[in-house]
């Protein structure tokens, strides 16, 4: 097993944590996308007078957007930015 | 109701020349202090976090998204939502992959990126292509944007409209640089929250503070459609499609990428993100409230009376609920808008003709301070006169399709190459050069041969491309070429530079690396 450098840790948990995100985005973006491409009546029905389940949905998107990037600026401030303080120690 | 619009009404014009007069003002204040391309690209990189994020979000919430969306909601209800949330969506992926590897490696432009572990000369020649066009089709937009509007607004003739934008904006750029053109952003963020949102409070006090209150009146008044997905997004692969560039467009765009070198580490740009991400959302949210509040205080009917792309609905709605003072405050604010990204388009214009294309290709980055600064305003007045020019040339084309073409090029010729060059250790010149090229030309093909040109410019019977977004098709293969051209010619040496740069990518430049007359003061 060859062992890994600190750098190479911190740079496969940055890039772990950016595509988990990345697709998570994605996947509640997308998903909404293809429900509007391909059940239009599912999303056009209310769930209370003048909200339907497409408006909710849409702004639901726009909130799980605002928790992923929330997400992302907790993990970097606490663990990214202490990992990378040690490997400028280490120099 | 007889509307106030159109007319050259005292109020709008004072707010207007307010304005402008604060806006020069922070010009005189900013052309005192920039006295080097770090100064002029990059506002000397203290820009805080704060400040950042509403740069970020005044540069991005243009004309299209304020009175487009509001306009496209009051008109058509629910579809019009499609496109706030799209616009939004892609601001996590550039913190996720694009801020702080963009910061650390590069200077002025994100070609920096790239030419940091690629050969510079064909990469900054292939990146330029792509940027160019961004920007050209985008300023595009926002000038015949500007013109129909203040004529709509103000009653000045369209041309008039379009010179009196280029020569403001020049002023802020040529003379203020990057410094001015960020405080503009800032005090033009400012007021387009400010106002959406005590427009939108003024409409909410209508119906007791209750938004679906005002969305069952809505759907009351003109039917339950309103509140579903309809006739906007008929073809799900072009919905798909769509969605894609928008969301992968936003980190493509060279005036975006810009200003994450105008803050001093990548920490800063990074918490800049969550700020413009945040103030973006709110804005985005609003717009629910604004474009249904123009459907049922002011009436479809008459928001395509006056202009029948909708595009007055939010002006509208201002008068109907604050009568001509509060028109004249949001027109202000809307002349704003648009002048402000016009400048940021043109500083990152002319950041890519001078920076990369003068210094770095021709002169082999040898041009010394003075220079580096006569190139960059000299490319300035070239972009202003171009885009004047443009603007009047382009009169009555459809502003909001130019700016999907701007997405879908930026999604297919810059994303792809600049988040391979952040990720992936075999990336090669060639592979980067040909991805950039195929995606500029594929995306700007596909749209000649979409039915957007063909039948409804054109008049043609038929279109050879089904779709009207090329995003679906041009983004893969993007990414497919760069991929397959440099797996098929690996160069070592280019993935032995992606292994040194690795340190810098995670922690900028360190103080002992600043190499000597870098722009530091």
């Amino acid at each position: 097993m060859p062992t890994t450098s600190p750098l190479e840790d911190v740079s496969a948990a940055r890039w772990r944590i950016a595509i988990s995100l990345t697709v998570a985005m994605m996947a509640a973006y997308f998903g909404f996308i293809l429900l509007v491409a391909f059940d239009k009546p599912l999303l056009g029905s209310l769930l209370a007078p003048g909200l339907s389940l497409g408006m909710l949905l849409g702004a639901l998107v726009i909130l799980v957007a605002w928790a992923l990037t929330w997400t992302y600026v907790r993990w970097a401030n606490t663990h990214y930015d202490a990992s990378l303080q040690s490997l400028r120690e280490r120099r | 109701m007889t509307s106030a619009i159109g007319e050259p009404n005292a109020i709008s014009i004072a707010f207007f020349l307010i304005f402008i007069l604060l806006s020069l003002g922070i010009t005189v204040w900013a052309s005192r202090k920039t006295r080097t391309a770090e100064h002029f690209y990059a506002a000397g990189r203290n820009v805080t976090a704060f400040q950042n994020g509403l740069a970020l979000a005044g540069d991005y919430m243009s004309a299209a998204s304020f009175l487009g969306i509001a306009g496209l909601v009051a008109t058509s209800g629910f579809d019009g939502l499609i496109y706030s949330i799209g616009w939004l969506v892609g601001w996590p992926i550039v913190m996720f992959l694009i801020a702080e590897p963009l910061r650390n490696l590069g200077r002025y432009t994100f070609a920096d990126v790239l030419a940091a572990r690629l050969r510079q000369t064909p990469i900054r020649i292939a990146a330029s292509i792509g940027s160019l066009a961004v920007i050209a089709f985008y300023l595009i937009a926002q000038m015949v944007g500007a013109g129909n509007l203040i004529r709509l607004l103000f009653g000045l003739p369209y041309e008039a409209a379009v010179v009196i934008v280029g020569a403001v904006m020049l002023a802020y750029v040529l003379f203020g640089g990057m410094i001015a053109t960020t405080w503009v952003q800032i005090v033009k963020a400012v007021l387009l929250l400010g106002g959406a949102t005590l427009l939108a409070l003024m409409v909410l006090a209508r119906f007791g503070f209750n938004p679906l209150a005002l969305f069952a009146q809505a759907s009351d008044m003109y039917g339950a459609s309103v509140l579903s997905p309809g006739r906007l997004v008929t073809d799900p692969i072009d919905a798909l499609s769509l969605g894609l560039a928008l969301m992968l467009g936003t980190a493509g765009l060279p005036h975006i990428l810009m200003r994450f070198y105008t803050v001093p580490d990548s920490r800063t740009a990074r918490t800049s993100v969550g700020y413009a991400t945040a103030f973006i959302g709110f804005f985005y949210l609003l717009t629910f409230v604004l474009g249904f509040g123009a459907m049922v205080i002011i009436g479809r009917d008459a928001i395509t009376g006056i202009d029948p792309g909708g595009n007055m609905a939010a002006p509208l709605l201002a008068e109907g609920v604050g009568g001509t003072p509060f028109l004249g405050f949001i027109s202000a604010v809307a002349f704003a808008t648009i002048l402000a990204v016009v400048a940021g388009l043109t500083l990152s214009g002319a950041a890519t003709l001078s920076h990369d294309l003068w210094v770095s290709v021709f002169r082999g980055a040898k041009a010394d301070q003075r220079e580096q600064l006569m190139v960059a305003r000299v490319a300035t007045v070239l972009l202003a006169i171009v885009s004047i020019v443009l603007g009047i040339a382009f009169k009555g084309q459809n502003v909001a399709y130019m700016v999907g073409l701007a997405f879908a090029i930026a999604a297919s010729a810059n994303f792809p190459a600049l988040v391979l060059s952040i990720f992936w250790r075999r990336l090669t010149t060639a592979g980067a050069q040909s991805s950039m090229i195929v995606g500029t030309v594929a995306a700007l093909l596909l749209i000649y041969f979409s039915p957007t040109i063909q039948l409804d410019i054109l008049h043609h019977p038929d279109a050879w491309f089904p779709l009207r977004n090329p995003g679906i098709v041009s983004i893969p293969l993007s990414f497919a070429v760069a991929i397959v051209v440099s797996l098929l010619r690996p160069v070592p040496s280019e993935a032995r530079r992606f292994a040194e740069l690795e340190r810098q990518l995670h922690l900028g430049i360190e103080s002992v690396d600043v190499p000597a007359g870098s722009g530091v003061e």
